[in-house]
């Protein structure tokens, strides 16, 4: 844990000037520091951390690590909240540790402002007023992606996924926009081989293929496929494709077409300041996990500009306006807080040096709201 | 050294074992005590996780450590409790029944029951193939069975399957409120002393000679008359039951189940835990929860590494602290 | 399923399984000559797979970065064993446990550490990277490359251990440890000699895998179970055994994988037929060993009978 207090020095000299109140808003970030999938909540920590530094702001951020465990999550929220008292709790990246977490910490009256994870029962049934998603709900990567693809012209995509809730969503996202899919495959929640999946893709009549595989399973998929022969041009979301899995990938990702609520070459001023101070701070480029972590920041920094976490009502409705500049352009919050927005197609294009990059391409799908809203009550 | 000498010694270290027991005893009560005294919850509920853990490992501890039995598939006895009071409070709070025809309760005093029935069955299956095997080859057949287990309850989409499940509502105790930390903390230490005493006592019967016998020379213990293998069963199968107790009360405790529970790696930990404190002390799963889990939970606050100096206290206790924490402390066991 | 399919599907199972002997024949042998549980065996095969990903990156030549890998994960496993293991040696079972259980945190940590958090690039070369013409099937080389290296070092295995006098001195010590010591052999050594083997073994398997797959933190864990199994399908102590157990659980995992969750498509919808199918194919190894040890208690090849 790094109990950073922001700019300390900064905010001594102000707090001595400023009128308002004394304590500092305290923010518990419970995030994956450490084992496979890591690199994804340290752009989150990163990518916040750098939003709260640029902003000199008064806050003291608690940071733990959560190793991907569920229990251990499930207890350093008990100490962020017990002990630590923070006001927002913010971080988890895997679905399955939010499910474990949120439910009883906004409950308990506590904020969560999700920068990743984004299960439909939170943005439907089990939705709750101190429950805000400021990356997306799981499926809309999928969804838009389904969109891009049927508005391209693809008519036999042939689709695959682990068999685990965040799979069976992306595949249900996926069919919502685009219909029904020429062969559809679930794999193995961990599968690294992909050669008996390969050769039944051969053996359709696919045109394309689209695949959700997060972290080691996407890049063992995209290189055995690169070497299997087959030409089919391949989609899939962001998750397989970020800047940092693309370093893994290397070339046989080049081509694929990638949906994400985020690219680093979006034209707006946010995301040029972002992007430039993230890469002059941490001399890599960031990821669309920096994106989210920078505009939860944000997002939290503008509300606190109209009120304290401890005035719960004035304090949510701050966060619901959510008043503050995204680095994705404009941002609102659909009824059920989760957000609606554009999402944009990226291609896979060789970078200089030897890793691959993302290149926007265009918008999948405009104002994209989720499928879950109606079942919220909020 | 003279016999009276020996024996002084050893006297010496029985009471200063029991000096190291009550100790811990006290610690644990007084600490969630005083931190409700000081409105800290956090540390309350800190010290229910490290009982339920500890008794996870007292289960093991009956088997492994008195019985010579290396089960690497506890965890799935862990798994199981936690799975029965789970999917009990999710049909309980839907208001649907299990498999359509058994209503489901709230009550813990009529889960738990269930919860150890389950896990008895379960355990007398697998004992009654493991026993048949000894040294690595039991170790590896529990593990199997294990991951069978595990896979099975990947694949029940019903109750989240890899997601795992939600407790909206803790299940209730007859008594009081179980969603006031310090009472569901001693509803779990009473079950910790209930444990305790179960095995302390059995070890101590003729049951316990005749398994402490089967550990060391099986074939005096058959000279006696007595067959290693009936009493391995129950030895395991009263472990297995104890395991799936605690499990039963982690799932209240954190307010939710997951496949995670069940995997080898939990069953490591628990294995890692019982030789941390000390194998075959009566006291040495609570040491060694007491040291996993605060090292678990506050090295984080140091450092990112944090993993990697868990591992270096582990192996500096493996390779310096024969006999693990108890052993540290109160010097080796009477029974060597 | 067509036969092209089928038979693909069962050398893709000889592949895995030579994958899993590289990694069981050096736990077999740790286990036969010293008795030792070695948990962290996995971690070796991760090792191997980040050393060489890296010496690849630097060099540009995955020979090399191959060579590297292997002899990095050795040269681990001699410090390893020096600094730990062998304090190990004379203790329980469980003790090995624990300590080489920590050591998997310590090398895990130390790797991300070492090597920073994000999955490492590697990728077979270009030369490697077509498909050649099988009779009926079309197979890719690299998959092919493998099962030859496996062949090479079952070969070479078998040589060192029936022909050289390490082998002779292996041998002897499974049998007997006490004896060879009091023969005058220097066990400290051979020991050594063995869990680096071993290691070279499982770094080898690493890169090997790393480069088809994808090199991450964590990657040996799964197949270190694995390997457990196979030993013990095969009897501890006997490369043959491992060889074998390799082998049949390399094909069974495989073929079970492909087909149990398409036999179950016939009668239930994709997401069922998947989470069954899947569940079953997960189990279908461990049903396998049980059913073994049921028949043969000490595996099918034990070492000392």
């Amino acid at each position: 844990m790094k109990k950073l207090v922001i700019s300390m020095a900064v905010s001594a000299a102000l707090v001595v000037t400023t009128v308002a109140s004394a304590a500092p808003t305290k923010i518990g970030m419970i995030t994956t520091l450490s084992g496979g999938g890591s690199h994804l909540g340290i752009d989150v920590r990163d990518g916040f951390m750098l939003a709260t530094e640029m902003a000199n702001a008064d806050l003291e951020v608690i940071i733990r690590d959560d190793a991907r465990k569920p229990d251990i999550a499930k207890s350093l929220a008990n100490e962020l909240i017990q002990k630590d008292k923070v006001d927002i709790l913010t971080g988890i990246i895997w679905s399955n540790l939010a499910m474990a977490v949120v439910p009883s910490t906004v409950r308990g009256g506590t904020f969560y402002l999700s920068p990743n994870a984004g299960p439909s029962a939170l943005a439907g049934k089990a939705c709750h007023e101190n429950y805000f998603n400021v990356a997306w709900q799981n499926n809309n990567l999928h969804e838009a992606m389904g969109h891009f693809m049927k508005g391209d012209g693809l008519k036999k995509p042939f689709i695959l996924a682990p068999n685990y809730p965040a799979g069976t969503d992306a595949l249900t996202g996926f069919k919502s926009r685009f219909g029904e899919a020429e062969g559809e495959i679930f794999t193995k929640l961990g599968q690294k081989d992909y050669a008996a999946e390969i050769a039944q893709i051969r053996a359709s009549n696919a045109d394309s293929i689209f695949f959700f595989l997060p972290g080691g399973m996407g890049i063992a998929f995209m290189k055995q496929y690169a070497s299997s022969g087959l030409k089919l041009p391949v989609y899939g979301p962001a998750f397989s494709f970020d800047e940092i899995i693309l370093g893994a990938v290397g070339n046989s990702a080049i081509g694929v077409k990638n949906t994400s609520q985020w690219a680093y070459d979006l034209d707006n001023a946010a995301n040029e300041q972002f992007v430039k101070a993230f890469r002059a701070k941490y001399d890599r480029t960031p990821t669309l996990y920096a994106s989210q972590g920078y505009d939860t920041a944000n997002l939290i920094l503008s509300a606190l500009e109209k009120a304290r976490p401890s005035d719960k009502d004035a304090f949510r409705k701050a966060l619901k306006s959510a008043d503050f500049d995204s680095v994705r352009g404009s941002f609102k919050f659909g009824s059920n807080q989760h957000p609606i927005q554009n999402i944009y197609v990226r291609e896979v294009v060789a970078g200089d040096g030897k890793k691959p990059t993302n290149k926007l391409v265009g918008i999948a799908i405009s104002n994209l709201q989720d499928a879950y809203v109606s079942q919220c009550s909020l | 050294m003279t016999n009276s000498n020996v024996s002084l010694n050893q006297s010496r270290n029985m009471s200063r074992e029991s000096w190291v027991n009550g100790f811990l005893l006290v610690a644990i009560v007084l600490a969630p005590v005083i931190a409700t005294m000081m409105d800290e919850v956090y540390y309350v509920n800190l010290s229910s996780r490290i009982i339920i853990i500890a008794m996870a490992a007292v289960g093991l501890n009956f088997a492994l450590g008195f019985g010579g039995m290396v089960s690497f598939g506890h965890a799935a006895f862990f798994g199981l409790g936690g799975y029965v009071a789970g999917i009990a409070a999710y049909h309980s709070f839907e208001g649907t029944l299990f498999l359509g025809l058994v209503p489901a309760t709230d009550q813990m005093l009529l889960i738990w029951p269930v919860a150890l029935f389950v896990a008895a069955i379960i355990a007398l299956l697998i004992g009654v193939i493991s026993l048949r095997t000894q040294g690595v080859y039991f170790i590896m057949i529990t593990l199997a069975f294990a991951q069978m287990i595990y896979y099975f309850s990947i694949s029940l989409t019903t109750y989240g399957g890899e997601d795992g499940l939600s407790i909206i509502l803790r299940n209730s105790f007859v008594v009081g409120d179980s969603n006031n930390p310090l009472q569901f903390f001693m509803v779990c230490f009473a079950a910790l002393i209930l444990s305790l005493w179960l095995t302390h006592k059995m070890v101590g019967s003729r049951f316990g000679a005749a398994l402490t016998m089967a550990k060391l020379n099986e074939t005096r213990l058959a000279t006696a008359g007595i067959e290693p293998y009936s009493i391995r069963l129950v030895a395991f199968v009263v472990s297995a039951m104890i395991t799936a107790f605690a499990g039963a009360l982690f799932a209240d405790l954190n307010g939710f189940v997951d496949p995670s529970m069940l995997s080898w790696h939990r069953s490591g930990e628990i294995i890692v835990i019982v030789v941390l404190g000390g194998v075959g002390r009566l006291f040495g799963p609570i040491a060694g929860a007491i040291a996993f889990v605060l090292l678990e939970t506050f090295l984080g606050g140091f450092t990112d590494r944090w993993q990697l100096f868990l591992g270096l206290v582990l192996l500096g206790v493996v390779l310096f602290a024969r006999g693990g924490l108890i052993g540290l402390m109160a010097g080796s066991s009477r029974h060597g | 399923m067509t036969l092209a399919l089928a038979f693909e599907q069962l050398l893709n199972g000889i592949q895995f399984g030579v994958m899993l002997f590289l990694m069981a024949s050096g736990l077999t042998l740790i286990f036969g000559v010293m008795g030792l549980i070695n948990l962290a065996h996995g971690s070796l095969y991760m090792v191997g797979a980040f050393v060489c990903a890296y010496v690849t990156g630097l060099t540009g030549s995955f020979w090399l970065g191959l060579v590297a890998g292997s002899l990095g994960a050795a040269l681990m496993g001699v410090m390893v064993e020096v600094l730990v293991i062998r304090r190990l040696y004379h203790r329980d079972h469980l003790d090995q446990v624990l300590a080489t259980f920590a050591l998997i945190l310590i090398l895990s940590e130390g790797t991300a550490w070492v090597f920073g958090s994000q999955p490492l690039w590697l990728d077979i070369p270009s030369i490697l990277k077509g498909s050649v013409e099988l009779g009926v099937l079309i197979y890719p080389v690299y998959r092919i490359l493998i099962i030859v290296v496996g062949v090479l070092v079952a070969l070479g295995l078998y040589l060192l251990i029936s022909r050289t006098r390490i082998g002779m001195r292996i041998r002897a010590g499974e049998n007997d440890r006490e004896m060879i010591g009091a023969l005058g052999v220097n066990i400290s050594v051979l020991y050594t000699f063995v869990f680096a083997v071993g290691a070279a073994l499982a770094g080898l398997a690493g890169s090997l895998v790393g480069a088809l797959q994808s090199v991450e933190v964590g990657m040996g864990e799964p197949v270190l179970i694995l390997a457990f199994v196979v030993i013990v399908i095969g009897g501890i102590g006997s490369i043959k055994g491992a060889l074998i157990g390799a082998m049949l659980v390399g094909i069974v995992d495989t073929l079970g994988r492909v087909l149990l969750p398409s036999l179950f498509q016939w009668f239930m919808e994709p997401s069922a037929a998947a989470s069954v199918g899947s569940a079953l194919a997960s189990m279908l190894i461990y049903l396998l060993m049980a059913i073994i040890l049921a028949i043969k208690p000490k595996g099918l090849f034990p070492a000392n009978d």
